[in-house]
C-alpha cells in the first residue's frame, strides 16, 4: 500500500527507515518514528473500531494520551496486550494490530445494530432494564452485557516480560518537556539542583514541537532540542521521555511508568518491558500542557471528525495529512494554525469560526494566504457513515441560538478546536484545590496542599512568553532554597503571534426537526441527551451524573468531554461551573499495565524463598516440597511410586518404631539476653520462669492481651544471663516485634535483649525409641542416659569437633532431641545423622508425618492456635499461673472464656474405623436437622493414625471437656460427606506422656 | 506512601515500618486489681481521631525501634516523632 497521505520532506520521521506493519491482517508500510496512528493515517485508514455502546464506527481523535477512540490489540513478540491506544504506541517493524469491539469485523459489525435500537440504550438503561426477573440475570442479561461491554482481550497466558520497579529521589521532578518544563528544569539544574524530568511522549518539546514560535533567535523546536542536550550532559539531572507521571501521592511521592521496550520488535535481553519510578520530590512542578477542548455538535464521534490540534501534529511531526479537503470548526484562533499549515502544504482548508469578527495577527495571516473563513459559523452536523463526506453548516446568531439555513458542503474531515483545557490532574491528585479560571473556561489549580507548582499551559497560562518568564522563575526560586545557590538564566528573547479571545461556545443547538446525536463522551457514547435524561430524573451531584450516564468512565477518563459535560450541567441547571464542581481526578492518569504495577513479584518472586542448609540433600533425596510461610519444607520423602499418604505414613511409623530425623531449622529462634530475662519470660509466658535452671528447657504458651493464644515453643536457659527462645515458623517475625514492644514501650526498665537467631542455626529433631541410641553414637562423650540427660535437659556437644546445641524436646511424642549447629555445619550434622542413624533403620520425615505424629499425641499447632482460641480450648490451661500477673492474664476472666460450655480441644474418630475427616468440617449433634444445622464445633486437624490404623482428627468442640465418649456426626457440604463419630480424647496415643520420658 | 522520620534512622519511606496504633494507651501496670471496663478500654476501646494523632511505628526494616508518630489521620501530615522513651508533650 502506498501512504497516499504523506507529505514529502514534512516531519520529524525518519524516511530512511520504512518499517511494515499489520492492522486487522492487512500490510501497510510507515516510517520510524510514527505512531501506529500516524501511519495509520498516512495510509488513509481512518475506520479503527466501534465505540462501546452502539457501536458507531470510530476513527482518530486526538495524537495522544487524550485519545478516546483509538484503542487496538497489540500482537507483540508472541504476546498481546489489550486497549492500546494507537495515538500512543510507537511503529516497530513486525507490529501487528486489530481493532477491538468489534465482530465479525469492523467494516461489518453486527453490535451496530444497538445503533439502530438506540433509543432503547439511553442512560441508565442497563440500571432499568435488566434488574429483573432475577432469573434472567445469569443466563441471558450478564453474558449479553458481558459480550457488548467488552474492550480488548487480555491474555490467559503468562506474561513472559519482565517490570522493574525503581526508587529514586530528586529536589525537583518535573512532569512534562513542554516549554515550561523545560525552562523551569534548566533554571533548576544551572543552580545544581537534582532534577528529574518526565515526558510522556517519545520526543521532547512539547507544544514547541507543532507552535510557530521563536525563542532566542531559534525555532521554538530547535530551542528545545538544545536545551534537552544540555540537560542530558548535566550529572544531577535525569531526563526520561517515554515516561508517564500518573500519580501523585502522599508526601510528595510521584509514580512514574517508564515504556522501556514498548517501541521496539522485542524487548532487549536483561531488559524490562517497562519501569515504574517510585519518585520522592522535594518539589514538584507541573508543566503537563493542556488539551484541546471539542465543540459539541450533530454526529461528531464520525470518523474523521478530530481535534485540530491533532491535525497539526499529525502533519508537523509525522507529515501526515488527515485530508484533501479539510473543514476547520474553531471559537479561538487556534483552529487558524492547523488551517495555516494545512494552506502552506498546498491543501486548501475552510474555517467556520464561531466568533462574529474576531480579529488578531493570525486571522491576518489565514485571510493574506487567502484561506476561505466563514466567521458566525458553525457545524451542525457530520454527514457520512464510516467516514466524513460532508458537513451540515449553519450561520449562528450572536447569541449563539438560532441556526440559520442549512448547507451542505463537501468535506473529509473536520478539524475542532473548543479552546484548551489545563490539564490540573497531578495537581488535583496532590490535594490542591482548584478553582474556576472565567477568562478561560477552564479549572486551574489554587492552593497548593504538598509542595507542588503547576506552570504554563497547566496553568492556565496560554502565551509563551509568559509561559517561560514564569517557569524560568520557578525553577531557580524553588532550587535556590533547596542548593542555596543561585545561578540565574535570563528570559530569552520570544517572537509569537498574539492570538484574540476565544468565543464562550461549545455545543452547537440542534436544527428544527433533526435529532442528532451530540456526542460528549466519545468513548462510552454519551451523549447530550444521556445528560439531560439524567438530570430530568433527578440526578444533582455531578458525581451521580457521571456514574449514571458513565460520562468520563471509560479509560480515557474523560479528558476530552469533562469540561464539555460540566457546561450541559451547568447550563440545564441555570448555575455557574465552579458551583457544579469537577469529578475527583484520581490516579493513575491514564491506564498503566497491571504487569508493571506488580514489577518483578510475580510467581516465586512474590515472596522470597528461604531454604534450609539442609536443602540440597532433600532435593536429592526426593524430598517434595511444601510453603511453609516463606520456607520450603520436605513434606515427603517420596520412595518408589508412593503417594503423599503412603510416603507420610511409613515415615511416621517409622518414627513410633525406630528413629526418624527431621529438618527444623524453620523453627522461630529469638537469643534473649540480660539480666532480667526470666522476669521478662514471666511476664510474657503464661507459666512460671523464675525458677528455670541454667541447662533446662520449659515449654510456655504467650498470648496477646485479649488472652487470645499468639504462639507457644520452649525456651532454654543457655547460662545464667542468656536464653534461646523458639517460636513456630509462622508466627517467628510477629513474636519478636511483640518482645520488642514491651521491651521498648511497657518495661524499659528490664534489662534484656533479643534479637532474631533463626538464620544462625540449623537444627534436625531426632525422635523415636531407637534415638537415645544414636544420640549416643553422635555424642560419646556425653552422657545422654536418661538420668544425666532426663527430659527438657539441655547440654551442649561436641559433634565430631563441632559445637552442638543439644534439646532434649519431643514435638512427636516420642523419645526424642533437637540438636542445634551453626548453619554452615547443617548438612555435616545432618549427613553425619543418616550414616550413623543407618543401623538403627533411620529414615528423614517431612511434615505430613510431623503433623499425624502430633496430631494423634493432641499436641496443639497452628491449626489450633488459629488466632481465636485461648489456653483453655486447647488443653493449655494447666499451664497458665494462677499466682503471678502475664500479658493477656485479665482478659481470661472475660464471662465466655469461664463459661461452663466453653469450646475445648478433643479427639474425634469416625465409627466405622475408615472413612477420612476432611478438615474445617463442622461437628453436627443431628445430621438430618433443619438447616441452619447448630455447629457444636470444627475438625481443625486430620491424620491417618499410625499407632492404630485409623483416621484420627482434632476438633474443638463446644463443652468438649463433657463430650468424651459421645457420639455425633461430622458433615462436610463441600465434599458432600456425612460421617458418624465418637469423640474420645484429644491425647490419642500415650495419654500420660510416658514415652518422652523413657 | 508517607515519608516517616525515625528519630534514629532519619527519613524513611512507609514500606519500612508497621503500624502499631495509639501511643497514648498505657498498659495497666501488672498485678493492680482493675475494674473490667477500665481493661476493655485498654484492649478494645480506641478513638477514631479526625485530626492529630499520636500513634506507634515499629521500624521494622530498619533499627526495628518502636517511634512515635504524630500524624493527621485525614491529611496525613506528620508534624513530630519521637524515641520510644520520650514522652509524648
Ligand atoms: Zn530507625
Amino acid at each position: 500500500m502506498d501512504q497516499n497521505f504523506r507529505l514529502e520532506n514534512v516531519g520529524l520521521i525518519n524516511r530512511n527507515k520504512k518499517i511494515s506493519f499489520k492492522f486487522n491482517s492487512k500490510n501497510y508500510y510507515g516510517y520510524e518514528g510514527d505512531t501506529l496512528a500516524s501511519a495509520l493515517l498516512a495510509n488513509g485508514v481512518h475506520l479503527i473500531g466501534r465505540s462501546f455502546k452502539y457501536h458507531r464506527p470510530r476513527g482518530f481523535f486526538g495524537a495522544g494520551v487524550d485519545e478516546p477512540y483509538a484503542v487496538v490489540q497489540l500482537y507483540r513478540n508472541g504476546e498481546t496486550e489489550p486497549n492500546v491506544k494507537a495515538t500512543e504506541q510507537e511503529l516497530f517493524e513486525g507490529l501487528e494490530a486489530k481493532s477491538v469491539n468489534c465482530w465479525p469485523s469492523v467494516n461489518f459489525d453486527v453490535g451496530a445494530i444497538n445503533n439502530f435500537l438506540k433509543i432503547f440504550l439511553p442512560a441508565g438503561f442497563y440500571y432499568k432494564t435488566f434488574m429483573w426477573p432475577k432469573s434472567f440475570w445469569y443466563r441471558i442479561y450478564e453474558p449479553f452485557i458481558r459480550k457488548a461491554a467488552g474492550l480488548g482481550v487480555a491474555s490467559t497466558k503468562h506474561d513472559k516480560e519482565r517490570y522493574e520497579h525503581k526508587y529514586e529521589y530528586c529536589d525537583l521532578l518535573i512532569a512534562g518537556s513542554g516549554p515550561s518544563g523545560l525552562a523551569s528544569a534548566y533554571a533548576a539544574a544551572k543552580n545544581g539542583a537534582r532534577v528529574i524530568l518526565a515526558e510522556d511522549k517519545p520526543r521532547f518539546g512539547g507544544s514547541l514541537l507543532t507552535n510557530d514560535v521563536n525563542i532566542g533567535n531559534q525555532s521554538g523546536k530547535d530551542w528545545a532540542d538544545s536545551i534537552i542536550t544540555e540537560l542530558k550532559e548535566m550529572p544531577n539531572v535525569i531526563v526520561k521521555n517515554r515516561s508517564q507521571i500518573f500519580g501523585y501521592y502522599d508526601h510528595n511521592m510521584l509514580v512514574m511508568s517508564e515504556k522501556v521496550s514498548d517501541h521496539l520488535p522485542k524487548t532487549k535481553k536483561y531488559h524490562p518491558n517497562k519501569r515504574l519510578w517510585y519518585i520522592r520530590a522535594k518539589e514538584v512542578l507541573i508543566s503537563s500542557g493542556s488539551i484541546e477542548r471539542p465543540i459539541v455538535f450533530g454526529n461528531n464521534d464520525t470518523p474523521g471528525v478530530m481535534l485540530s490540534s491533532a491535525a497539526k501534529e499529525y502533519l508537523k511531526i509525522y507529515g501526515v495529512f488527515v485530508g484533501r479537503n479539510p473543514l476547520i470548526f474553531t471559537n479561538n484562533d487556534s483552529g487558524y494554525e492547523t488551517a495555516i499549515e494545512f494552506k502552506k502544504n498546498g491543501i486548501n482548508p475552510i474555517v467556520l469560526d464561531s466568533r462574529k469578527n474576531p480579529d488578531s495577527e493570525i486571522i491576518d495571516e489565514a485571510k493574506n494566504l487567502g484561506i476561505n473563513i466563514k466567521f458566525s459559523y458553525v457545524v451542525v452536523a457530520a454527514q457520512g457513515y464510516k467516514k466524513v463526506k460532508s458537513a451540515d453548516i449553519a450561520s449562528i446568531s450572536e447569541d449563539k441560538k438560532q441556526l440559520g439555513k442549512t448547507e451542505n458542503i463537501k468535506c473529509d474531515c473536520i478539524c475542532v478546536s473548543g479552546f484548551w483545557t489545563p490539564t490540573i490532574h497531578l495537581a488535583s491528585q496532590s490535594g490542591n484545590k482548584t478553582k474556576f479560571k472565567e477568562d478561560i473556561d477552564a479549572f486551574v489549580p489554587g492552593k497548593s496542599k504538598q509542595n507542588e507548582t503547576t506552570l504554563g499551559a497547566a496553568n492556565g497560562i496560554f502565551s509563551l512568553e509568559e509561559t517561560l518568564k514564569t517557569s524560568l522563575k520557578a525553577g531557580n526560586d524553588l532550587s535556590k532554597k533547596i542548593t542555596e545557590k543561585e545561578n540565574k538564566v535570563s528570559v530569552p528573547n520570544v517572537v509569537e503571534k498574539k492570538s484574540s479571545k476565544h468565543d464562550k461556545f461549545w455545543c452547537v443547538p440542534l436544527p428544527k426537526g433533526k435529532h442528532y446525536k451530540r456526542f460528549l463522551d466519545f468513548q462510552n457514547d454519551v451523549a447530550v441527551s444521556d445528560v439531560e435524561i439524567a438530570l430530568r430524573e433527578g440526578y444533582r451531584s455531578i458525581e451521580h451524573v457521571k456514574r449514571y450516564t458513565t460520562l468520563g468512565m471509560a479509560t480515557d477518563q474523560g479528558k476530552t468531554s469533562n469540561l464539555n459535560g460540566l457546561q450541559l450541567v451547568s447550563e440545564i441547571e441555570n448555575k455557574v461551573v465552579p458551583a457544579v464542581g469537577h469529578t475527583t481526578f484520581r490516579p493513575p492518569y491514564t491506564p498503566i499495565s497491571i504487569g508493571a504495577i506488580v514489577g518483578r513479584e510475580v510467581g516465586k518472586h512474590s515472596k522470597p524463598t528461604r531454604k534450609s542448609p539442609m536443602h540440597s540433600w532433600h532435593e536429592k533425596n526426593n524430598a517434595i516440597f511444601v510453603d511453609a510461610g516463606v520456607w520450603l519444607r520436605p513434606r515427603y520423602y517420596k520412595r518408589g511410586d508412593e503417594n503423599l499418604f503412603e510416603a507420610s505414613k511409613r515415615e511416621a511409623q517409622n518414627v513410633r518404631k525406630n528413629v526418624g530425623v527431621c529438618d527444623v531449622t524453620t523453627l522461630g529462634k529469638i537469643d534473649i539476653k540480660g539480666p532480667d530475662t526470666a522476669e521478662f519470660l514471666n511476664r510474657i509466658y503464661t507459666n512460671s520462669w523464675l525458677k528455670l535452671p541454667v541447662g533446662k528447657a520449659r515449654y510456655g504458651v504467650m498470648l496477646r492481651e485479649d488472652g487470645i493464644v499468639m504462639d507457644d515453643g520452649t525456651t532454654t536457659r543457655i547460662s545464667e544471663n542468656h536464653y534461646h527462645m523458639t517460636t513456630t515458623t509462622a508466627q517467628a517475625a510477629n513474636v519478636l516485634s511483640h518482645l520488642e514492644y514491651y521491651l521498648q514501650l511497657v518495661w524499659p526498665e528490664l534489662n534484656v535483649n533479643v534479637v532474631s537467631s533463626t538464620e544462625q542455626w540449623a537444627g534436625a529433631a531426632i525422635a523415636g525409641p531407637k534415638s537415645r541410641q544414636l544420640l549416643q553414637k553422635l555424642f560419646p562423650k556425653n552422657d545422654v542416659s536418661n538420668e544425666g540427660f532426663p527430659f527438657m535437659g539441655y547440654k551442649e556437644g561436641d559433634l565430631f569437633g563441632i559445637k552442638a546445641r543439644i534439646f532434649r524436646i519431643s514435638f512427636s511424642g516420642e523419645l526424642a532431641y533437637e540438636v542445634n549447629v551453626e548453619s554452615n555445619n547443617g548438612n555435616f550434622m545432618w549427613e553425619k545423622i543418616i550414616e550413623l542413624g543407618e543401623e538403627f533403620r533411620i529414615q528423614p520425615y517431612g511434615t505430613e508425618a510431623l503433623s499425624t505424629l502430633r496430631i494423634e499425641m493432641g499436641h496443639v499447632a497452628g491449626s489450633e492456635l488459629d488466632g481465636r482460641t485461648i489456653p483453655y480450648d486447647n488443653a493449655l490451661d494447666g499451664l497458665v499461673s494462677k499466682k503471678k500477673d502475664f500479658i493477656g492474664k485479665r482478659s481470661l476472666q472475660r464471662a465466655a472464656f469461664i463459661s461452663e460450655d466453653r469450646q475445648r480441644v478433643v479427639g474425634v474418630v469416625p465409627l466405622d474405623k475408615k472413612t477420612s475427616i476432611p478438615e474445617g468440617s463442622h461437628l453436627v449433634k443431628d445430621s438430618n436437622a433443619p438447616l441452619p444445622n447448630p455447629k457444636l464445633g470444627y475438625i481443625s486437624a486430620s491424620c491417618w493414625s499410625v499407632e492404630y490404623d485409623n483416621p484420627f482428627s482434632l476438633a474443638i468442640l463446644k463443652n468438649g471437656k463433657n463430650m468424651i465418649g459421645e457420639k455425633l456426626f461430622v458433615m462436610s457440604p463441600l465434599k458432600n460427606k456425612v460421617i458418624p463419630v465418637e469423640i474420645v480424647s484429644s491425647h490419642y496415643v500415650d495419654p500420660k506422656g510416658e514415652r518422652v520420658r523413657s | 506512601m508517607l515519608h516517616i522520620k525515625c528519630p534514629h534512622c532519619g527519613m524513611r519511606s512507609q514500606n519500612e515500618f508497621s503500624y502499631g496504633g495509639d501511643a497514648s494507651v498505657k498498659r495497666p501496670n501488672l498485678n493492680k486489681e482493675i475494674s473490667d471496663q477500665d481493661w476493655d478500654n485498654f484492649v478494645y476501646n480506641r478513638k477514631s481521631l479526625r485530626g492529630k494523632h499520636w500513634e506507634l511505628w515499629q521500624h521494622l526494616s530498619g533499627c526495628r525501634q518502636w517511634i512515635k508518630v504524630e500524624r493527621d489521620t485525614t491529611t496525613h501530615e506528620i508534624f513530630n516523632t519521637l524515641k520510644a522513651d520520650e514522652d509524648i508533650s
